[in-house]
């Protein structure tokens, strides 16, 4: 009877321990990464291109939106452009497109903004509902005369991992959903630091972790291949992170 | 399972140490396609609780809302990886969520198809008797789990079970799960909403989890109790011996 009870149980633990071995295989890492890909291919089946994240009320909303990832990029030059209200910052939108943009703060304000409400979901499983106001910003990249051989966008911030600016990429379908917006403006109030100010991504259809903060530059590239080390985010390339963050 | 159909009449019970066909190739394909995808999910999804061991309910909750649940966090021989690493454990998650729904969904039109449903797991008004519950409770209790006057019937209590489990449990996690995808929330908004909010879904995916392991763990014990190899052998080959 200890015999084949520990066949049984013994047989649920090799497995779970067998996990660790088989995904070192090039093959099977290979077919589970893949699960990304069916993920991505599902919904975009089930879901129309221009389906809307829910939106909430006001009185639906987080009393407290916690910041997560960088709280403050913390290097001289952020705290050189945090000193002067972000006067001398300016997104650059370059790349594949027809007519280079520097824009400042109040050009951007001056595209017609997109006011929501709406739930962002981190990778670790907690939410929070805040408002957020910007331009949408597949007009920025109308504005910029987007190349049609761009497949995707790429974000570059001011803060730095492991050196680094933190980067994400979208493909255009969500880079020209009507609720991916560059929010300058969160809960009635300019963003603050520990939310991304001046600027930060929100492409509502997926997790935390793709809405870049602290923007500095926006890139219409062909493929990711040339960024980074080619999975198109920071933590795409370093810990494995899935590229499309639908779920 | 092989046997005639609901309106077939009693025929005589074989006897104990017959050998028969107890179950068909679509339970036994999927029975273990399932258990290998159970395992991995429950696995991978406690590598993921560790990340946020708080669970909520509503639409948000993060670090300064009430948690109605702080879990512990759970060590590295439960965890697919051992050693934290919220990617790798979603990677595994993911992937077989698929195997899970899908494998359900087949398994579903199969057993629609081959009635195995309507034939084996259907609960007759005569089960309900209190005198049969009990007479079956009893059985239970020797460690006897078939009717020796008609082996080849699942019990009450083994097709209530089954049924929670494939009806309720399964598609609640799959379900759940689903509300989880922002993705899916703006695809299907309609699950968000019956489920009364992302946090909430979230509880319920691990509640449902939790009563599908403790299925498992239960499982396992009454395949040991009523002869591990036999039962094996009936979920592998087919073929199960009619006990004494």
């Amino acid at each position: 009877m200890i015999r084949r009870r520990t066949i049984l149980t013994g047989g649920a633990g090799l497995l779970l321990a067998g996990c660790d071995k088989v995904i070192q295989q090039p093959t099977a890492r290979k077919i589970l990464f893949a699960g990304e890909d069916m993920q991505r291919g599902l919904q975009r089946a089930l879901m129309d291109r221009g389906a809307l994240a829910p939106e909430y009320r006001r009185d639906q909303m987080s009393p407290f939106f916690r910041t997560n990832g960088t709280r403050n990029p913390g290097t001289p030059e952020y705290a050189a452009m945090l000193a002067n209200r972000f006067e001398d910052w300016r997104l650059k939108v370059g790349g594949l497109v027809g007519r280079p943009l520097s824009l400042s703060l109040r050009q951007i304000g001056e595209f017609p903004a997109r006011r929501q409400i709406t739930r962002h979901d981190c990778v670790e499983g907690w939410s929070a509902i805040g408002e957020w106001i910007g331009p949408m910003l597949g007009n920025i990249l109308k504005a910029a005369n987007i190349s049609s051989r761009a497949r995707y966008v790429v974000f570059t911030c001011a803060d730095l991992y492991g050196g680094q600016p933190y980067y994400e990429s979208l493909d255009l379908i969500d880079a020209f959903h009507p609720q991916t917006i560059l929010a300058w403006g969160m809960n009635g109030r300019m963003l603050d630091v520990g939310h991304g100010a001046p600027l930060r991504l929100r492409v509502e259809r997926q997790l935390g972790y793709k809405h870049a903060k602290y923007l500095m530059r926006i890139d219409a590239v062909e493929n990711l291949s040339n960024i980074g080390l080619g999975k198109g985010g920071y933590w795409e390339d370093h810990v494995d992170y899935d590229w499309y963050a639908g779920i | 399972m092989e046997a005639g159909t609901p309106t077939e009449p009693e025929r005589p019970p074989e006897k104990p140490g017959t050998v028969i066909r107890r179950h068909g190739v679509v339970t036994r394909v999927w029975h273990w396609v399932n258990a290998v995808a159970v395992l991995i999910l429950l696995g991978s999804g406690l590598g993921i609780s560790n990340a946020h061991p708080r669970l909520y309910w509503g639409r948000y909750g993060a670090n300064f809302d009430p948690a109605w649940a702080t879990l512990p966090h759970f060590p590295g021989w439960l965890t697919i990886p051992a050693r934290y690493n919220l990617a790798i454990s979603r990677r595994w998650h993911l992937f077989f969520a698929l195997v899970l729904g899908f494998g359900l969904l087949a398994y579903m039109i199969g057993g629609l198809v081959t009635r195995h449903f309507q034939r084996d797991l259907r609960i007759r008004g005569r089960e309900l008797r209190p005198s049969a519950i009990w007479a079956d409770f009893r059985r239970h209790l020797a460690f006897r789990f078939h009717d020796e006057h008609d082996p080849r019937r699942y019990n009450l209590f083994q097709k209530l079970s089954y049924v929670a489990v494939l009806f309720v449990a399964l598609p609640l996690a799959i379900l759940t799960g689903i509300a989880l995808s922002p993705g899916m929330n703006a695809a299907w908004p309609w699950v968000l909403e019956i489920l009364g909010g992302r946090q909430s879904a979230r509880s319920i995916h691990f509640i449902t989890a939790s009563a599908l392991a403790l299925f498992l763990i239960v499982h396992l014990v009454l395949v040991i109790l009523a002869g591990p190899l036999n039962e094996l052998r009936s979920m592998i080959t087919g073929r199960w011996r009619i006990p004494e």
